[in-house]
């Protein structure tokens, strides 16, 4: 067991094939196009209530989908429009159900912040800040129960890092060796609050030590950094060697939710962020610089992910809201 | 000079017990701290020491006695160069004994606390077939049988909770599960509700049904969260793809002198999160056959014990599969002139005043929710209906009560039915007090329960 940072080593990027960076490339953009969408139809008054977007942070869910396998389960908190489109679920359903409509995951009864699909093995979407931590813990000890070798990628943030039940899931995944991978998205700001204002120490992948729990810190701005200690923690939990904790360094460019002015940051940090860091201008330049796409064909991708965010919008702004019968229904089994 | 040496509580419910072993005889020296003898009750067996050094006398009950009450004298300790013979017969000293130590299993019983828990024979069940046999069990044994039962028919039900396992329960509710079904199946948590609720949350997602068990529901408090907005919700909020089949279970309410934060009825609280069901049995036969019931469902339940009907025994049919279904309340008792709701230990009060009632020739229709949601409205509203009288008791608070839900229903779909208020009898609005007086004026007792029934009939 140890805690190490491989924040600032970069993955050697000649066993990565064309394929998977242009996978990677469109899997990011349709992520970040479809919050813009999403950000676009909140001002509109079409989508209500909290909207969390995700752009910023797309490198951390594509690469790590990258490193599942079918059956692998994830779940995550309220920001979670990108977790969705990375796992498979369809934009049109995501969106409608943003717009509340009956087309939507969740018949337009969860909205934003809850969603779900069993077919692609996604458990939500939680609105309470790390109660999906335990929750996720859970659906590994199933898996465990049944020993069918499958994994679950317990996704939360740097806020959600000082709750309790964090650390009471610690104990028990280790305890019970089970197959979690804990990946705190650390975005620097829980809401208004930085890290340096809510935490006593700074590397939160070495919170599991305690719990005798392996962790290290990723720059979450490379998807190629992100999957390669993705595939390190899918084989360490695979192997059945308990849980793990991937700490992704990563940024997020709009307010905490869309009500948020974000006065606690300079307009300059953002800046700089999106200059230098971008996920998605990272896999842009791979792509051009190793000849494996011309400009013409990422402008053609450009073309057909703003294509399918489009449909998206027009889907869920044309879907029904949900029959009033549907107030009643879903209680009780 | 000689002292006696009285049967111990060993609990903060325990009535009377079994000596199952004397480790000292007659003329043995002791010292303070030397094991005089093995106690079994109904939660464990348990070593009793010496407070004094003496001499043994007389030992004045033999080992293996069964029932053994609370304060009876087992001994007789002398000292040194004194007679056994010089000590008056024990027995005289008997209710002396009694009656100067308040005993700390007293239960606020108004004027007619009976001193043996009462063994109560319920009308017949409609749905249990015509000559079934009937055995006579133990809440705790049923409520083990139930879980046992459903283990066995389906590998997805595990239990999880705090001493659950090797402990064998810490009220011995799950005596022998882990000796059947193995440490997978009967799972031994560290002491974390609001992280093990949360991790049975998952579990349930993940496709399992979890049996949870709160050592006492007081310490589900910390779980609250995940309990009301994950469990209760999560069909709904997902359209109806997934859900939480969770049973969490334990003990409820007060128990006998463990004072505020360990004495609470969460009947309401939960009665009020639509998403859960809620389950409160009295009987064994209705422990058994609800938590087999809710074992098996597809929602979430909320499946509240009391410690103090754990030892209570009750007949329960001999089938292969005895189940009781949610929102059918039971009528224990038939009458004409006042109806008398309640559920879980209320049951005790209700039926103790029904008794004492009908010795002035008042008849009380005494029912039985058994389940506070779903809740059978209409059984309630017919019995009002032929009654023209009701009152409600439950030892949880006053405000936002079952009670006060009863009676605004009563008032909306009965209203032209009612001759009198409709009262509602509860524990009083305190946090509930250590002391034996104040915790006895705390909580609502048969004495109430018989004075209402008065009032509603004008007699």
């Amino acid at each position: 067991m140890a805690a190490r940072k491989s924040a600032d080593k970069k993955p050697s990027k000649s066993n990565t094939s064309k394929e998977e960076l242009l996978d990677h490339y469109r899997e990011m953009l349709l992520i970040r196009r479809f919050e813009e969408k999403a950000g676009q139809l909140y001002g509109m008054g079409l989508i209500g209530g909290f909207c969390h977007l995700y752009i910023g942070q797309e490198a951390v869910v594509v690469g790590l989908e990258a490193a599942a396998e079918e059956g692998d389960k994830r779940i995550t908190s309220y920001r979670d429009h990108g977790h969705m489109l990375a796992s498979g679920m369809d934009p049109k359903g995501v969106m409608a159900e943003l717009t509340g409509r009956e087309d939507g995951y969740s018949k337009g009864k969860g909205g934003s912040m809850h969603m779900f699909s069993t077919e692609k093995h996604f458990y939500g979407g939680h609105g309470i800040v790390g109660a999906q931590v335990p929750i996720g813990t859970g659906l590994a000890f199933a898996d465990k129960y049944k020993d069918n070798g499958r994994v679950t990628f317990t996704y939360f943030g740097d806020g959600a890092a000082n709750q309790g039940q964090v650390y009471e899931s610690f104990n028990m995944a280790s305890l019970w060796q089970l197959p979690v991978i804990y990946v705190v998205e650390n975005n620097q700001y829980a809401m208004g609050t930085s890290m340096q204002r809510s935490s006593s120490t700074p590397d939160i992948y070495k919170r599991g030590e305690a719990f005798a729990i392996p962790g290290e810190a990723v720059d979450g701005m490379d998807v190629l950094a992100v999957k390669e200690a993705g595939l390190r923690a899918t084989e360490h939990c695979r192997a059945g060697d308990g849980p793990y904790i991937l700490e992704m360094k990563t940024y997020r460019y709009r307010g905490h939710s869309m009500s948020d002015p974000a006065k606690y940051r300079t307009r300059e940090e953002v800046q700089k962020v999106r200059e230098e860091r971008d996920a998605i201008e990272h896999v842009r330049e791979l792509l051009l610089q190793g000849k494996h796409a011309s400009e013409d064909e990422l402008k053609a991708i450009d073309k057909d992910i703003k294509n399918v965010v489009n449909d998206a919008a027009e889907f869920a702004k044309n879907s029904p809201e949900p029959a009033v019968e549907e107030l009643w229904t879903d209680i009780y089994a | 000079m000689a002292t006696e040496v009285l049967m111990p509580a060993l609990s903060p419910t325990m009535e009377e017990g079994t000596l199952a072993k004397w480790l000292v005889k007659e003329g043995d020296e002791v010292a303070s701290g030397d094991i005089l003898a093995e106690i079994e009750t109904d939660k464990a067996t348990m070593e009793f020491e010496a407070v004094d050094e003496g001499i043994i006398g007389k030992i004045l009950i033999d080992e293996g006695t069964e029932g053994v009450k609370v304060n009876t004298p087992i001994a007789v300790m002398v000292e040194d160069g004194e007679s056994v013979d010089d000590i008056a017969a024990p027995a005289a000293n008997e209710d002396d004994a009694k009656d100067s130590a308040p005993k700390e299993t007293d239960r606020p019983d108004g004027d007619k606390a009976p001193a043996q828990p009462t063994r109560q024979s319920a009308p017949p069940e409609t749905d249990i077939p015509e000559g079934t046999d009937m055995r006579s069990t133990t809440v705790r044994e049923a409520l083990r049988d139930a879980m046992a039962e459903e283990m066995r028919a389906d590998d997805t039900v595990f239990l999880m909770g705090e001493e659950v396992a090797e402990y064998q329960g810490a009220y011995k509710v799950s005596q022998g599960l882990l000796d059947e079904f193995g440490a997978r199946r009967v799972i031994d948590t560290p002491i974390t509700e609001h992280g093990f609720t949360g991790l049975a949350a998952g579990a349930a997602m993940g496709g399992l049904r979890p049996i949870v068990e709160f050592m006492t529901f007081n310490f589900a408090m910390q779980a609250m969260d995940q309990i009301i907005n994950t469990v209760a919700k999560t069909r709904y909020m997902s359209g109806g793809q997934m859900s939480c089949p969770i049973v969490f279970r334990g003990p409820n309410g007060a128990a006998a002198r463990v004072a505020a934060q360990h004495s609470q009825d969460y009947a309401a609280w939960y009665a009020h999160v639509p998403g859960l069901h809620v389950v409160m049995p009295y009987s064994a036969s209705d422990a058994k056959g609800l938590l087999k019931t809710a074992i098996r469902g597809d929602n979430p339940v909320i499946f509240l014990e009391n410690e103090l009907l754990y030892g209570q025994s009750f007949d329960v049919p001999e089938m292969d599969d005895y189940t009781v279904p949610f929102g059918k309340a039971r009528i224990w008792r038939e009458g004409e002139d006042v109806t008398i709701v309640s559920f879980g230990i209320g049951m005790k009060y209700a039926l103790e005043a029904a008794d004492a009632l009908a010795e002035d020739g008042i008849t009380a229709e005494v029912i039985d929710l058994r389940t506070l949601r779903p809740l059978d409205y209409d059984t309630v509203l017919n019995s009002v209906k032929k009654t023209n009288r009701c009152i409600t008791v439950e030892e949880g608070w006053p405000v936002a009560s079952i009670g006060n839900h009863l009676s605004a229903t009563i008032m909306e779909r009965a209203f032209d039915y009612l001759d009198a208020p409709v009262i509602n009898l509860t524990g009083k609005d305190v946090p509930l007090p250590y002391a034996a007086n104040l915790e006895k004026l705390a909580l609502v007792t048969t004495k109430e329960v018989i004075e209402a029934a008065r009032a509603v009939t004008y007699r």
